[in-house]
Formats: C-alpha cells, sequence, structure tokens
C-alpha cells in the first residue's frame, strides 16, 4: 500500500497537532526558497514582462516541472496514492476572468501574494504596502462574492487534468510539459540575450545536465507508467479481502435505510445491474451505473465530501456490487460499502406487502433479480423508498465513518 | 600592549543586519529547489503551497472576532469561519506564516534585510507605494475568484497538471503582458 501522503495529513489535523508545525516547516521553506531567487525584490519580478529578466518564468516552469516529474514518478512506483492529492478544481470562468485580473495587479504592484510575503520579511516597503493591498483585496471579495455567486461556481469541471483533457496517458503528458518548459527556458534565454543584454556564455554548462535530467525522469514516469487499477487492487487486496469474508464491509437494509434517514450524512448509492433491471425495479436515489463506468465515476466520488460521504453499491445479491467495491476501494474511495443481500434482500425486507411485485416460482440463480413487476416502474413503489421513520429495523452496525479531511479546506490556494 | 585571550564574538545585532548583501542564486537553481519543496509537501501532505487561501483566513478571522453575526449570514465567509469553525484551523495558516519566517532568514543569511523601497528610476516613492498597495488589492481579488494565486493555482494546479490552473495560469501572464506597456513607466 502507498505510505504517502501520510495517513495523520488523511484526518483532520487538529487530531495531531505536529501537522501544523510540518506545514509550518514547508512554508518556512518556501519562503526561504523563494527569496533566495530574488523574489522578494519586485524591481527582479516585473522585469520578467520587459523580457529583461526571465527568472520568474524560469523559477516558476522549474518548479512545476520538477515536482510534477518527482510527483508522478512516485505515484509510478507505487509510494504515492495520487488519487488522494489534492488537485485544485476546475472552475473554468472565474479561473480565467480571476487570472487576468491577477496579471493585472502583478504588475502594477510588482508582486504575487506569495513574493509579497517575503518581501515584507525582508522589510521591503513596497512589498508590504501590496501585503496590504493583498489583505484588503481578500477582504474585499468575501463581501461581494454574493453578487456573482452564480458567475463564482460557472464552468464547473471537478477534478479534471491535462491528461483527461488531451486524452493522451499520463507519462505523454508528462513528457510533453517538459519539452515544453525547456523550449521556454531556451526563448527565455534568447530574449534576455536581446532585451536584457546578457552574455548567453557565462550561463553555468550545468544546466544542460538539469534538462538532461528532467527528460530522463519524465521518461521513467512514460516507461513506468502509472498504476491502473489491477496493480492498485493487488497492493491492498490482503487486507480487503479479509474485510470482505469477515462481512465487515456488507450493510443490512436496515442500516441502510437509517442512513439515508440521516441528514448529516450525504449517502451515494450506486446501482450496478443491468439497466434493464434498474428500470423494472430501484431504490428511489440510486443512480444506474454499469460496472464498466465505475473507474470513470471514480474524479466525481472524489470530489464528495469525504467526511461526511457514505458510497452504498448494490447489485441483486453481492456478486457484481462486491466487484464494484473492489474497484471503489482500489481507487481509495472512501467509506464505500455493499448492500447486503443486494436489491433482493432489500425487497423481500421492505416489499413484503406490496401486491405488485411478486416473487419469481423458480430461484433465478445468483445475483439475478428474484421478483416480477408488472411494469418498468422504477423508484415508483412503496419498497423504493420506505419511510426511515416507519420502519425500526434490529442491525449489527458495520459503517465505521473515516472523518477524513477536506484537503482544500474550503478556500484553496 | 596587552595581548587579551580573543575575544568571543558577541552577539551583534547590527553586524547581524549588516552582512554583505550576496547575489540571488540562479533561476534554474531556485527552481529546483522550489519544485523539491513542493514535491515534499504534496508527497506528505496531500496539499502543495499556498498563500491567498491562508490569507483569506486571517481576514475572516479578524472578521469573525469583530463581527460573527456578519460572518454568518455572508456564504463565502461562512465556509471558512460560520458557527463554530475556527478559520485559522486550516493548512494554509502555518503554510503563509512559515513563509514570512523563511523569506526572513534567507534575507538575513544573505543580507538583503533592509528597509527599502524597490522601484523603477522614474517613479515617485509615492506613486511606488500606491501603486503596490492597489496592485494587491487588484491581484487578491482575482486570486480569490480564481480560487488561488500564483501558488495555490499556478505552480501547486500547475505541477498536479489541473487543466483550469494551466488554464488560468496563461491568463496571469497574459494579463500582465497585456498591461505591462501601459505602465511600464513605473518599472524601466
Amino acid at each position: 500500500m502507498p505510505i504517502f501522503p501520510l495517513q495523520a495529513f488523511l484526518l483532520p489535523l487538529s487530531q495531531n497537532p505536529w501537522t501544523y508545525a510540518v506545514f509550518g516547516l514547508i512554508g518556512f521553506a518556501f519562503g526561504f526558497v523563494l527569496e533566495l531567487s530574488g523574489f522578494g525584490n519586485s524591481k527582479k519580478l516585473s522585469a520578467q514582462f520587459y523580457f529583461r529578466d526571465l527568472t520568474v518564468l524560469k523559477v516558476m516552469f522549474g518548479a512545476i516541472v520538477t515536482a510534477m516529474v518527482l510527483l508522478y514518478l512516485s505515484s509510478a512506483v507505487g509510494i504515492l496514492d495520487f488519487n488522494l492529492v489534492y488537485i485544485p478544481e476546475t472552475y473554468l470562468w472565474p479561473g480565467l476572468l480571476g487570472g487576468v485580473i491577477m496579471g493585472f495587479g502583478f504588475i502594477i504592484g510588482g508582486f504575487c501574494p506569495g513574493t509579497s510575503v517575503v518581501s515584507t520579511a525582508t522589510l521591503k516597503i513596497d512589498g508590504a504596502l501590496f501585503l496590504l493591498g493583498a489583505f484588503f483585496g481578500v477582504f474585499a471579495f468575501g463581501e461581494t462574492e454574493k453578487y456573482f455567486d452564480g458567475f463564482w461556481h460557472s464552468g464547473y469541471y471537478g477534478r479534471l487534468t491535462l491528461m483527461d483533457v488531451f486524452h493522451l496517458p499520463t507519462g505523454v503528458v508528462v513528457l510533453l510539459v517538459v519539452l515544453m518548459a525547456l523550449f521556454m527556458f531556451w526563448g527565455g534565454e534568447q530574449l534576455e540575450r536581446i532585451f536584457g543584454k546578457r552574455d548567453l556564455k557565462r550561463e553555468p554548462r550545468l544546466r544542460y545536465a538539469g534538462a538532461g535530467a528532467l527528460v530522463l525522469l519524465a521518461l521513467a514516469v512514460l516507461v513506468i507508467g502509472q498504476p491502473d487499477a489491477a496493480d492498485k487492487w493487488a497492493r491492498i487486496a490482503g487486507a480487503k479481502n479479509a474485510a470482505l469474508a469477515a462481512r465487515e464491509v456488507q450493510i443490512e437494509p436496515g442500516e441502510l435505510l437509517a442512513s439515508l434517514g440521516d441528514d448529516a450524512l450525504n449517502v451515494v448509492l450506486l446501482d450496478v445491474r443491468s439497466e434493464a433491471d434498474y428500470n423494472l425495479f430501484h431504490l428511489e436515489s440510486a443512480s444506474h451505473v454499469a460496472l464498466d463506468d465505475i473507474p470513470g465515476l471514480v474524479p466525481t466520488l472524489l470530489r464528495e465530501p469525504a467526511a461526511v460521504t457514505v458510497t452504498v453499491v448494490m447489485s441483486n445479491d453481492e456478486a457484481a456490487a462486491t466487484e464494484a467495491w473492489r474497484m471503489l476501494q482500489a481507487q481509495s474511495i472512501a467509506n464505500v460499502y455493499i448492500l447486503e443481500g443486494g436489491v433482493n434482500k432489500w425487497i423481500r425486507t421492505f416489499g413484503a406487502g406490496e401486491a405488485d411485485i411478486a416473487p419469481l416460482a423458480v430461484a433465478p440463480g445468483s445475483d439475478r433479480l428474484a421478483y416480477t413487476f408488472p411494469a418498468a416502474l422504477g423508484a415508483r413503489y412503496e419498497a423504493a423508498a420506505p419511510s426511515p421513520r416507519e420502519w425500526e429495523l434490529e442491525f449489527t452496525p458495520r459503517i465505521k465513518l473515516e472523518r477524513k479531511r477536506s484537503p482544500s479546506g474550503g478556500g484553496c490556494g | 600592549m596587552t595581548t587579551a585571550a580573543p575575544a568571543r564574538p558577541r552577539f551583534n545585532l547590527r553586524a547581524l543586519f549588516s552582512r554583505p548583501e550576496k547575489p540571488y542564486i540562479h533561476p534554474y537553481l531556485g527552481g529546483a529547489l522550489l519544485g523539491v519543496v513542493m514535491f515534499l509537501a504534496f508527497l506528505i501532505t496531500r496539499n502543495g503551497l499556498g498563500a491567498s487561501g491562508g490569507m483569506n483566513r486571517y481576514v475572516a478571522a479578524v472578521q469573525d472576532a469583530v463581527s460573527p453575526g456578519h460572518i454568518d449570514q455572508t456564504p463565502y465567509l461562512l465556509k471558512l469561519a460560520g458557527g463554530e469553525k475556527n478559520p485559522l484551523d486550516d493548512w494554509s495558516v502555518p503554510v503563509l506564516t512559515g513563509a514570512l519566517f523563511g523569506g526572513f532568514a534567507s534575507g538575513l543569511i544573505n543580507g538583503r534585510v533592509k528597509a527599502e523601497i524597490n522601484k523603477g528610476p522614474h517613479v515617485s516613492n509615492r506613486t511606488r507605494l500606491i501603486m503596490a498597495f492597489s496592485g494587491g488589492a487588484i491581484m487578491a481579488y482575482g486570486a480569490r475568484m480564481a480560487r488561488g494565486c500564483t501558488s495555490g493555482q499556478a505552480l501547486s494546479g500547475g505541477a498536479t497538471l489541473s487543466a483550469g490552473s494551466w488554464a488560468l495560469m496563461m491568463c496571469i501572464f497574459g494579463g500582465a503582458y497585456a498591461l505591462a506597456y501601459f505602465v511600464r513607466k513605473a518599472w524601466l
């Protein structure tokens, strides 16, 4: 099982106060390197936009490609579970407009928020004024967001990566980004030669070695490839099969009904049976998902609030649901359970009094629907949405909610 | 002449702040170091780097102290500090605070902690400071609209290959280059 990210950081930070110190150290290193690179100096930053000194481009893209190859390499060799890494979600339109506004602010003020912090720390008065302005801007946004809330939530694509946009494998995108960055570095140096009168002969030759190392690492990411669902399942199969066998993850119909009635929970129901069965009868809030489509659903499930979300998969009995459960476990979705006995047991429990639903005379075989229906009425049966208040069933509680931390903390950046 | 035992160098605050100013490191080295810091952040904690989010939480904390009722009525602030929530209980706060100390430490070691105003040669201090404040306000407003600034979106989203972050990174550079000509007197 991948050891990173560390377990403590998946929980609310207050459970392990030392985690704040780790973030403090990361911030310290962040500020230290920004200052070392000259990012506390507004003249150095603004020179980027007059082609005199492309330090901003070199440091930014240098950092992006370095972190990118190391991250995807860690994922490739199996020490990092990339599904648990926070990827900023895409809200396209506010992102684009906000980006342009940031660009204006950058060239007017000479900093971005992070660099103004280190500038202030080194007593640059213009940096301190920028930082004050930034606090005011943040305050102003909080007070005015309500006037364009619809726009602020527009263009939502969730956890969308460049791999999804271009339909390319991760390794190919990583390599292309590295090559693009190297091309931009080359172009940047030419601009510095022309506009900044820089003598490129005095640049360290070591930078060619660095470029070569980046390409090699990117090639390694490409060759090794990212772990697929089968690889990920293989890493956790032992523990998870034990939980299946001990029936720790199969919840009784009574527990599912109680969970549906719990307003504090966000219960996601996935019905993995055939579409025909689903149309004949399904639980009211269940979505139909073919087994083959489960992997495509993973990005959506990853952005559900993990601390309060319980995902329950169901088939007619349990075979297909168990398969779906394995797939979701492999993708690190938290709090996934199987409906014990499937839809058949659900109907046996809640549909006994319904005249239209009749059991088949002959047992239908494993994971087949054991009832007949007069028409494809879907969820229009009482048994599709029994009232949690009318039914008080005894059950052995199996749901143990892993109260995970929401990585964005409600305000990323 | 008496030869005293070599005096132990005493702590001298003035000397600490007047160390010779060293040049900045090479940008590629800076980029590689920053990349390693960001990689370690993601690897250990699942979160990358950030700045404007932490600022947001400090502002929300002040607002929460001054008028908690107002927070509870503003949807955007409610998420950060509504009810019993402590707006400072978030990873972005120690990262931002750490960055202040890290910047100071590097500045001190390299002799760059010096009260000064960096600006172009043809602009007055007053104009520079007004532009710095307005630029900060504009930048931060845009950063919250985009749900992250150059750190949280461009760097962290860029490294994780978030499509939206790449699009907005292009917009940051586009916006800055588009306006650069018109404010060139401030810098050149």
